[in-house]
C-alpha cells in the first residue's frame, strides 16, 4: 500500500473536522495565526510563490504569481473561492466542501491577508446543496470564534465571506463566467485581456482561487516553502489529490505526491483493476484531458509530465477504461457533455460541439459513415484554440486521442452497423 | 411583491456592492416556494435588482436548476457522464424510466415525479449515483432505487428545489 500521509486530507473519515473543537485541536487555525502574527501580507506571497504551488483547479498556474498580479493602486480588490467543482471525473472539492470546511476557510483567511482583501465570496456548484449547508455552519462557527469578521484575532485585518451558490453551469467553473456569474448575469466567459487580476469582480482587481489551492495555502505558510517545494518534481511540487474513478476495485480521492507513475495510482492507491480485465484507457485529468493507453502508465502524474505526453494533469480527474468499455460509447458521453455546457458564445465550440456529438452518435447507433470518420479525423484544428475559453478546446482531445489509437473500434462500429464489443456490466459473471 | 418576497430581497441585496448579484439567490429563494421560477418572480426579481423582465428570462434561462415550468415534487437526476456510465449508470436510467413511466426531461402527469439525466455530479467514486431534491444518493442499484422511492413517498414533503 501506498506510504504518503495525507496532508490535506489528513483526518477525513477518521474524525469530525466540520467541528471547530476538534479542527482547532488538530492543528486548525494555526496558519492563519501565523500567517497574521508573524507575517506580512508580502511575505505570505512570497512563501507561497516560494513554494511553487500551482493552482489545483486545473489551469495549474503559479498561485504566488496570481497573486502577484494585483495592481497596488489602492482600489478595492477581492477573493473568489471556486467550489464549482464539475469537471467529470473530479470529485475533491466536493469532499474538502463536505469534511474539511475549517481548512478552505483558514486557506481563504490567508490568501485574503496576502492579497488585501477584506471581502471573498465563495461560489459554490448549486448541485452542492449540502455541502453548502456544512460550509455555511462551519463558516458561522469561524466567525464566531473570530477566525472570520472585523479584526481577525485582534489584528487590523477584516475580512467578510459570503457564499454564493451557482445554479447549474459547468461553465462557471470558469473563472471569468463564474466572475459574470455572481453579478448576476448569464455566465459567459469574457474576452481576456483584461485579467481578472485588474478587471475582475465588478471591475476591481481579483483572484480567483480553487479550493483545494487554498488548503493547500494553509499547509504551506504552517510549514514552509520548502517543504512543499521538496515534494515531488521541481516545477510540479507538492501533494495533489487526484479523484481515481472508473474501472478499478476502490474508486476514491487519493493525496498523492506528484511525480508519481500513474501505475502506482491505480494499482497500490485504487487497488488495480477489476479481476480479469486489462487497461485499455485512462483520462488523467478529467473529460477535457486526452486520453493515455496501457503503454503510457509509467508517465509521472504531473502537470509537465502530463503535458509532454499531449495530455494534462488538470483538476485531477482520473477515470480508468478496462477491455470492456466501448471507447465510441465514452467519446459519445464526453462529446455529449460539451455540446450540453457550451455556453453558446463562441460558433465553433456551440456549432462544432453540437456536429461533433451528433457525428458520434450517429457512429455509436451503428448509422455512421466513412465520411464521419473523415470529418472526426480533420475537424480538431477548426474547434480547437478559436474559442474565448478552454470548453471549447475541450471538445476534441479525448475523442482524437481514441480515433489515433483505436481507428479499427470506430471503424468496425460503421462496418458492423453498431457496436462489435458484448459490453458486459460490471458485477455481471 | 409581497412583503416577504421584499423582505428578502432586500436582505440577498445587502450581500453584495451591486444588487444584481442578488438576481440567482432570489430566483433560488422563489423557486424553493413555488416549486419553479414563475413569471411573477421573474417581475419581482427585475423590480428588485433593476433589470427588465425580459433580461431577467434570458439569464435564469441559462442556468439548469432554474426550472421555468412546474417540475415535480420530487425531482430525479440521475448521473449520465463518463464514470457513471461506465459502472452501470445506463441500466439504471432505463429502469428508473419504466419504474416512473417518464422519459428523459418529463414530468409525470399527476405532477409527483421529474425526471433528467444530468452531467456528472461529482460524485464518480459511488457510482453510478443520483441527486433527490439535491439530495445525493450513491452506489444506486435498481432495488435501491426502489427502497429509495418508498422512502421518498412516504416523507413529509420538503421543497424539491431548495434555495439554502
Amino acid at each position: 500500500m501506498a506510504t504518503f500521509e495525507p496532508v490535506i486530507m489528513k483526518g477525513i473519515g477518521e474524525i469530525d473536522l466540520t467541528d471547530i473543537d476538534i479542527y482547532e485541536r488538530n492543528g486548525g487555525f494555526a496558519g492563519l495565526r501565523k500567517a497574521l502574527r508573524e507575517m506580512t501580507p508580502d511575505s505570505v506571497t512570497a512563501e507561497v510563490t516560494n513554494s511553487n504551488l500551482r493552482g489545483r483547479g486545473g489551469a495549474g498556474f503559479p498561485t504566488g504569481r496570481k497573486w502577484g498580479f494585483l495592481p497596488k493602486d489602492g482600489r478595492e480588490r477581492y477573493l473568489v473561492v471556486n467550489c464549482d467543482e464539475a469537471e467529470p471525473g473530479t470529485f475533491k472539492d466536493r469532499m474538502l466542501l463536505e469534511y474539511t470546511p475549517l481548512q478552505i476557510i483558514e486557506g481563504i483567511a490567508i490568501a485574503a491577508y496576502a492579497i488585501g482583501a477584506e471581502q471573498a465570496y465563495i461560489y459554490i456548484r448549486g448541485e452542492f446543496l449540502e455541502g453548502s449547508r456544512t460550509f455555511r455552519r462551519a463558516l458561522a462557527a469561524a466567525a464566531s470564534r473570530n477566525y472570520l469578521g472585523e479584526r481577525i484575532a485582534g489584528t487590523d485585518f477584516s475580512l467578510d465571506l459570503v457564499v454564493h451558490r451557482g445554479a447549474g453551469a459547468y461553465i462557471c467553473g470558469e473563472e471569468t463566467a463564474q466572475l459574470e456569474s455572481i453579478e448576476g448575469k448569464r455566465g459567459e466567459p469574457r474576452l481576456k485581456p483584461p485579467f481578472p487580476a485588474i478587471a475582475g469582480l465588478y471591475g476591481m482587481p481579483t483572484v480567483v482561487n480553487n479550493v483545494e489551492t487554498l488548503c493547500y495555502v494553509k499547509q504551506i505558510i504552517e510549514r514552509g516553502a520548502q517543504w512543499f517545494a521538496k515534494i515531488g518534481p521541481e516545477k510540479s511540487p507538492g501533494p495533489k489529490i487526484m479523484s481515481v474513478s472508473g474501472h478499478v476495485k476502490k474508486p476514491g480521492n487519493y493525496e498523492i505526491p506528484l511525480g508519481i507513475p500513474a501505475r502506482e495510482l491505480i494499482e497500490e492507491y485504487a487497488g488495480g483493476l477489476l479481476p480479469g480485465r486489462t487497461l485499455k484507457a485512462f483520462q488523467p485529468g478529467g473529460a477535457s484531458s486526452a486520453a493515455l493507453f496501457a503503454e503510457d502508465l509509467d508517465v509521472a502524474i504531473d502537470f509537465d509530465s502530463l503535458g509532454a505526453k499531449r495530455t494534462m494533469l488538470g483538476s485531477g480527474g482520473f477515470v480508468v477504461m478496462d477491455d470492456t468499455a466501448c471507447m465510441v460509447n465514452c467519446a459519445r458521453t464526453l462529446t455529449r457533455f460539451f455540446e450540453h455546457e457550451s455556453c453558446g458564445q463562441c460558433t465553433p465550440c456551440r456549432e462544432g460541439g453540437q456536429w461533433v456529438a451528433r457525428m458520434v452518435a450517429r457512429l455509436e447507433a451503428g448509422e455512421g459513415s466513412d465520411e464521419d470518420l473523415r470529418v472526426l479525423n480533420t475537424i480538431n484544428n477548426t474547434i480547437t484554440g478559436t474559442n474565448l475559453c478552454p470548453l471549447g478546446d475541450s471538445i476534441m482531445p479525448f475523442l482524437a486521442s481514441v480515433l489515433r489509437r483505436f481507428p479499427e473500434e470506430f471503424a468496425a462500429h460503421v462496418a458492423h452497423g453498431g457496436c462489435p464489443l458484448k459490453q458486459t456490466p460490471v458485477g455481471a459473471a | 411583491m409581497t412583503p416577504e418576497r421584499l423582505a428578502r430581497g432586500q436582505e440577498l441585496i445587502a450581500r453584495y456592492p451591486q444588487p444584481q448579484s442578488a438576481l440567482i439567490p432570489f430566483l433560488q429563494y422563489c423557486q424553493e416556494q413555488d416549486g419553479y421560477v414563475t413569471l411573477q418572480a421573474m417581475k419581482d426579481a427585475g423590480e428588485l435588482v433593476g433589470v427588465t423582465p425580459g433580461e431577467v428570462e434570458s439569464i435564469a434561462s441559462f442556468y439548469t436548476l432554474l426550472f421555468k415550468e412546474p417540475a415535480g415534487k420530487h425531482i430525479i437526476q440521475v448521473c449520465r457522464t463518463l464514470s457513471c456510465s461506465l459502472r452501470g449508470a445506463d441500466e439504471l436510467q432505463s429502469y428508473i424510466k419504466r419504474k416512473l413511466g417518464i422519459g428523459h426531461l418529463e414530468s409525470s402527469a399527476d405532477g409527483r415525479f421529474y425526471y433528467e439525466e444530468v452531467e456528472c455530479l461529482a460524485a464518480c467514486d459511488r457510482a453510478p449515483c443520483l441527486q433527490h431534491n439535491l439530495e445525493f444518493h450513491y452506489d444506486v442499484t435498481p432495488a435501491a432505487f426502489d427502497s429509495l422511492l418508498e422512502q421518498w413517498l412516504t416523507q413529509p414533503p420538503q421543497p424539491a428545489m431548495p434555495a439554502e
